[in-house]
């Protein structure tokens, strides 16, 4: 039999995903892709691949793992405590994996999303360049129960033991950089002080494809015609919701793009559970 | 014609060039002349440049180290386009299915226009469609060339599940669903057409600049063709306009 791993149970919105799918915006495809790629990018390197290697992404509950050959895994993202056949072990480290062996994840203490990589990635099918989850896109577009993910078995790797040391300050932290976007020159005075002076709470309403705020800033923005949108693009509604877009969001949008997000704060705020808070800080870019 | 746009920074990774006009077809041509241009000559640095009504975006495959030379490079690249006024677009005949049998919506539609079933009809199928670009969905169109006596606001709640094909008008829009979803707008008709296959490297047969033409097909021919979309057997075949 090939390698194999099984969904002993399927955790939450467990998915397939790698860097994304590029080049098929201009189709309406979205990116996709790890919600925290630089989580992802980890997990990766620690087991000795290239950054294309497609992963496990799991939401607040992980799944349970059963590995039916010998492999390299890692586990990164979520602050949590990983066990392989009940005995306790570390994230961010390279563990070896036996047959037969069975993986918990258990005492998930902050963020949301967690990655576990394998050794020469899963092998899941590829649709348009890329193995990531979508909807339409992929036949799947969600682990279930008693799924089974092929793998290359690793018999022939050695267990380096290499690990990171993770000082946890991107799960901690708070502070969302971003740049003005393409709109954000029609918000008043009133607007932009209250976009950086107010802490913002992550409303319940939160998924791949975006975050919305509990917070709103009233605002008399004109309508504008549907135009392209990314990963990261803050938009303001007529109504003062604030909507953060994310890895699945759609390639374009009406509502006014009012703030960027930097690459990294798009991985920082994807971390942040419904109830925390975060703060927009401003910034230029580096040439400026 | 030349068009005066304004470039701004979108991401670390992105360029935004904008017009601030609306909905305007020789802005379109513009756009589209200037995004192959941008694709040929920054082909190695790039992922891709998608445009919308009034601007292009172009997204980069590394971080934009100096945006004012990247921007001041875009600029005369643009100044160096001959806009052929000749161009041949593609146009792609759409059968539609506006039997009341297999979408009874239409019926509510034409009620609430005051109209009967054959005016919707003929006034949907009359324009020759401009595609303007693909969003929302994979393959889902942004049309242009509504007629005006079919505006209208789209449903205040919208429905959950709108099925793969319907024909719809949302405001001055109207557009085909390429996947079961839920949607705001007013289905009027349904089309066997797959518009977008995953199995293909060029996944939607249609690019923006082309045309569209809706033809009114019986249930009968819809299921006919159905077959033979599901078999594979049926390939949409453009003319030239």
């Amino acid at each position: 039999m090939s390698p194999m791993v099984t969904l002993l149970t399927s955790g939450l919105y467990t998915t397939i995903q790698d860097e994304g799918r590029f080049g098929f915006s201009k189709y309406g495809v979205p990116k996709s892709g790890a919600m925290d790629q630089r989580s992802f990018l980890l997990a990766n390197l620690l087991v000795g691949n290239d950054k294309k290697c497609a992963l496990i992404e799991w939401a607040l509950l992980p799944p349970i793992l059963q590995f039916n050959e010998p492999t390299l895994i890692s586990i990164s993202g979520a602050i949590c405590t990983p066990y392989i056949n009940d005995k306790i072990k570390k994230m961010n480290t390279q563990l070896a994996i036996h047959k037969n062996d069975i993986l918990k994840i258990k005492n998930i203490k902050n963020g949301v999303y967690g990655y576990i990589a394998i050794k020469n990635g899963f092998d899941t099918d590829i649709r348009l360049g890329s193995s990531s989850f979508y909807k339409g896109i992929t036949d799947q577009y969600v682990l279930k129960k008693n799924n089974r993910i092929k793998y290359k078995s690793s018999h022939k790797y050695i267990h380096t033991n290499s690990s990171v040391l993770e000082t946890g300050f991107w799960i901690n932290s708070h502070t969302i950089n971003c740049y003005k976007g393409p709109e954000f020159d029609q918000l008043g005075l009133k607007e932009r002080e209250d976009l950086f002076s107010q802490i913002f709470t992550i409303s319940d309403v939160r998924n791949r494809m975006a975050i919305q705020l509990t917070e709103q800033i009233p605002n008399e923005l004109a309508s504008m015609l549907t135009a392209p949108v990314l990963p990261g693009t803050v938009q303001l509604t007529p109504s003062g919701k604030l909507i953060i877009l994310m890895r699945d969001c759609q390639t374009t949008g009406g509502y006014p793009r009012v703030l960027q997000l930097s690459e990294e704060s798009i991985n920082i705020i994807a971390q942040k559970r419904e109830g925390e808070k975060i703060k927009f800080k401003l910034q230029a870019y580096a040439f400026d | 014609m030349k068009y005066e746009f304004e470039y701004l920074q979108y991401s670390e990774r992105a360029i935004l060039i904008r017009n601030s006009s609306e909905i305007d077809e020789n802005l379109l041509q513009e756009l589209i002349f200037f995004k192959n241009m941008i694709e040929i000559k920054y082909n190695k640095v790039i992922v891709e440049v998608i445009n919308s009504y009034n601007s292009l975006l172009i997204y980069y495959i590394s971080t934009i180290e100096n945006f004012y030379s990247a921007v001041l490079e875009l600029k005369s690249l643009y100044l160096d386009i001959k806009t052929k006024k000749t161009i041949r677009n593609k146009c792609w005949e759409i059968p539609v299915c506006y039997d009341v049998a297999l979408v009874p919506e239409i019926e509510v539609f034409a009620a609430h226009k005051s109209m009967t079933i054959s005016d919707v009809i003929s006034l949907h199928t009359a324009p020759l469609y401009t595609v303007y670009f693909l969003g929302f969905l994979p393959g889902f169109m942004y049309l242009g060339g509504l007629d005006d006596r079919l505006i209208t606001p789209r449903k205040t709640a919208p429905s959950l599940h709108v099925k793969k094909g319907s024909v719809a008008i949302g405001g001055n829009q109207t557009g085909v669903y390429p996947y079961d979803s839920p949607g705001g707008w007013h289905v009027i008709g349904r089309s066997p057409i797959s518009f977008f296959d995953v199995h293909n490297a060029a996944c939607c047969f249609v690019s923006p600049n082309d045309k569209i033409k809706f033809i009114s097909i019986k249930e009968k021919k819809y299921n006919d063709i159905s077959v033979l979309v599901s078999n594979n057997l049926y390939t949409v075949k453009p003319s030239f306009v």
